[in-house]
């Protein structure tokens, strides 16, 4: 464990300067031991190692960025109202320039990443939890179960959130609160076809007749051996979706119906700015920007996670790239 | 097929009547439009004779009889904001929105076959790399920034387009270059995946080996097999964008219909809101029967069974 432990943190020029196919059993363990590994493949993967990071600072900004600016973020002073960003001449609070009331947009953007956060996140979990296993239990069961869920799913996706958001935010106050519960609405019926149909094809496979044959119930066999099976996947789709839905939050914010002021997300900063793109560029692109490079974050995760929770093709992330073609024989020649 | 053809209209109008009639209920949950549209020092008299002047003051059952008899006699009701005819109004937006998505959808799906039948042909070549890079940025950039940088660009510091409206033909330009990242970069990954499946396939093989030039081989053997999964992904695509692209139409002041309904929505214009759903719902549900329809033409394994005599 140990020496595969270094050699899987080993960086890759050192990989190159070893003869191919000479110690077969390196990367062994990254596919064998049944232990995931995931963190060590991520190392190695740059670009996910990068996304990662990037999710990482996002979400430490959120959690403690809020805190370190204090009142910054409100705090108006007209004297430096309009600021071009890029520049420390009026301080490092005003290097990402400043608004119309001379509010410093850094602070303002670390305060809006948690907002964007906090109705990302549980919007994306909440769907997740009730969509899978509303999904799975569907699947499982076929039959009207199925037919019904598939329905109302059909219903769900048809009709216009956008409708939905604003009736929300008439009817009840328009707090963060209440948008993530539109946004988990309108996504309950991606994770519950996905689910249903993965655990539709593994209700009928041996593993799960077998559980059946033993006498397990059915709502065992689906937490014991239909869930942890369906669960990667989920999970990946889980990360797209959380680019989706903090795109969507960024666009009812946008239109004014998802966050409202004094709170501020990245969406609604877009919005308020749009109305200064002549004078004051910044205000827009930078929140802009923001979103842009979590969500591309987001997106590369997602792609590597789809690769890296599949037992099948997990092994592609364990070989070094130029090496794939060279290594598939030695990895063959294992057992 | 017309057995078909009925099957599948059943199945697409259950999702259309609830939609309009869940819209109906919806929209009076946002408010009585008495509060909008009368003066602040209103009298109570004043805002209960608003309320049944416009039948806000019935059940919702007996509203929602009321207008679903008016809508079978064509009747959609007038605008509470502008007193015109609800249907009318609904209808001379509908076609800006109209073209707006056609000339989006046509120049995706052409763009997307010719660079996504490229990459499908030279895996890891230019066009693999730079049709990724586009559905990269197709999933991460929001529509209503990549808008902002297109004025902030080309209207404002350029000068080469208007920053809104319809006139002229460089009006469209900006609309249509932000409304395309997105189906071209869903379309053009679907139309790779399926034309490397495709091109693996041992037709292909034959068809090279009789002799067919490659342009055949892509455009007449693997395309025409690899173009089904497209055609969902587009339909579903083109559906989106004529649900109104709302953002989009917002930012650049394109008077369609994606702008009347948001409009509608936040002026609780009931009328004027339910002729546009209704509207589009039922272009959505005839587009969707043109799509199935499209399906059994391509695809003879998808074409249900007719008993020869």
């Amino acid at each position: 464990m140990t020496s595969s432990l270094t050699d899987g943190a080993a960086p890759e020029g050192q990989e190159e300067r070893q003869p191919a196919g000479q110690p077969p059993t390196r990367n062994a363990p990254d596919f064998r031991d049944g232990q995931p590994g995931l963190f060590r493949l991520l190392l190695k993967d740059r670009f996910a190692a990068v996304a990662a990071f990037v999710l990482l600072l996002v979400g430490l900004t959120a959690l403690v960025g809020p805190a370190l600016m204090g009142d910054l973020a409100t705090k108006q002073n007209l004297l430096f109202a309009n600021k071009a960003p890029f520049t420390m001449a009026h301080g490092w609070e005003y290097f990402l320039g400043s608004d119309s009331l001379g509010r410093s947009m850094l602070a303002r953007l670390v305060v809006a990443s948690r907002t964007t956060l906090s109705v990302a996140l549980p919007a994306v979990a909440v769907a997740l939890l009730i969509g899978s296993l509303w999904g799975v239990w569907a699947g499982y069961h076929r039959g009207w179960r199925e037919n019904v869920s598939m329905r109302v799913a059909d219903v769900i996706m048809s009709f216009p959130s956008l409708l939905l958001a604003v009736v929300v935010l008439y009817v009840f106050s328009p707090s963060a609160a209440n948008i993530v519960l539109i946004l988990a609405l309108t996504r309950i019926p991606i994770y519950l076809r996905t689910a249903r149909a993965e655990s539709a094809e593994l209700q009928s496979r041996t593993f799960v007749d077998a559980a059946r044959t033993f006498g397990a119930k059915p709502n065992a066999i689906i937490f014991r051996h239909v869930i942890p099976v369906v669960l990667p996947t989920l999970l990946t789709l889980a990360t797209l979706e959380f680019c989706y839905v903090m795109l969507a939050e960024s666009s009812l914010s946008f239109l004014g119906i998802g966050i409202q002021p004094p709170d501020v997300s990245w969406g609604l900063m877009v919005s308020q700015g749009r109305q200064y793109l002549q004078t004051a560029w910044w205000l827009s692109i930078f929140p802009g920007v923001a979103i842009v490079v979590t969500t591309i974050a987001a997106n590369v995760l997602a792609a590597w996670l789809r690769i890296a929770t599949d037992p099948a093709q997990r092994w592609r992330l364990a070989l070094p790239r130029k090496r794939l073609i060279a290594r598939i024989p030695a990895k063959e020649a294992q057992p | 097929m017309l057995t078909y053809l009925r099957k599948r209209i059943i199945s697409s109008a259950l999702p259309l009547v609830v939609v309009v009639v869940g819209v109906f209920a919806l929209a009076r949950m946002t408010g009585n439009p008495a509060s909008l549209y009368l003066p602040l020092n209103a009298t109570q008299q004043m805002r209960d004779d608003f309320t049944a002047r416009n039948g806000l003051d019935q059940p919702l059952l007996v509203q929602m009889a009321d207008y679903f008899g008016g809508v079978l006699r064509l009747d959609f009701g007038q605008s509470l904001r502008t007193g015109q005819d609800a249907a009318a109004m609904a209808l001379r937006a509908f076609p800006a929105t109209l073209q707006l998505a056609a000339t989006t959808m046509v120049l995706a799906v052409v763009l997307a076959v010719i660079v996504g039948c490229w990459a499908a042909l030279k895996p890891n070549g230019v066009a693999d790399r730079i049709s990724s890079f586009i559905s990269m940025a197709a999933a991460s950039i929001p529509d209503f920034w990549l808008a902002i940088v297109g004025i902030w660009i080309f209207a404002i510091t350029l000068g080469w387009v208007p920053t809104s409206g319809v006139s002229g033909a460089s009006a469209w330009v900006l609309p249509i270059a932000t409304l395309l990242l997105r189906p071209f970069g869903v379309l053009v990954q679907i139309v790779r995946g399926s034309m490397v499946s495709a091109l693996s396939e041992p037709y292909i093989k034959l068809a090279r080996s009789r002799g067919a030039g490659e342009l055949r081989v892509v455009t007449h053997h693997a395309l025409r097999n690899a173009a089904a999964p497209a055609l969902t992904v587009a339909g579903d695509l083109t559906v989106g964008l004529v649900n109104g692209a709302v953002v989009v139409e917002t930012i650049f002041g394109w008077p369609g219909i994606g702008k009347l309904m948001i409009d509608s929505i936040l002026q609780r214009d009931f009328a004027v809101l339910q002729a546009a759903v209704l509207l589009t719902a039922v272009a959505i549900f005839a587009l969707n029967i043109l799509i199935d329809m499209g399906y059994a033409l391509l695809d003879a394994r998808v074409r249900p069974v007719t008993v020869k005599a």
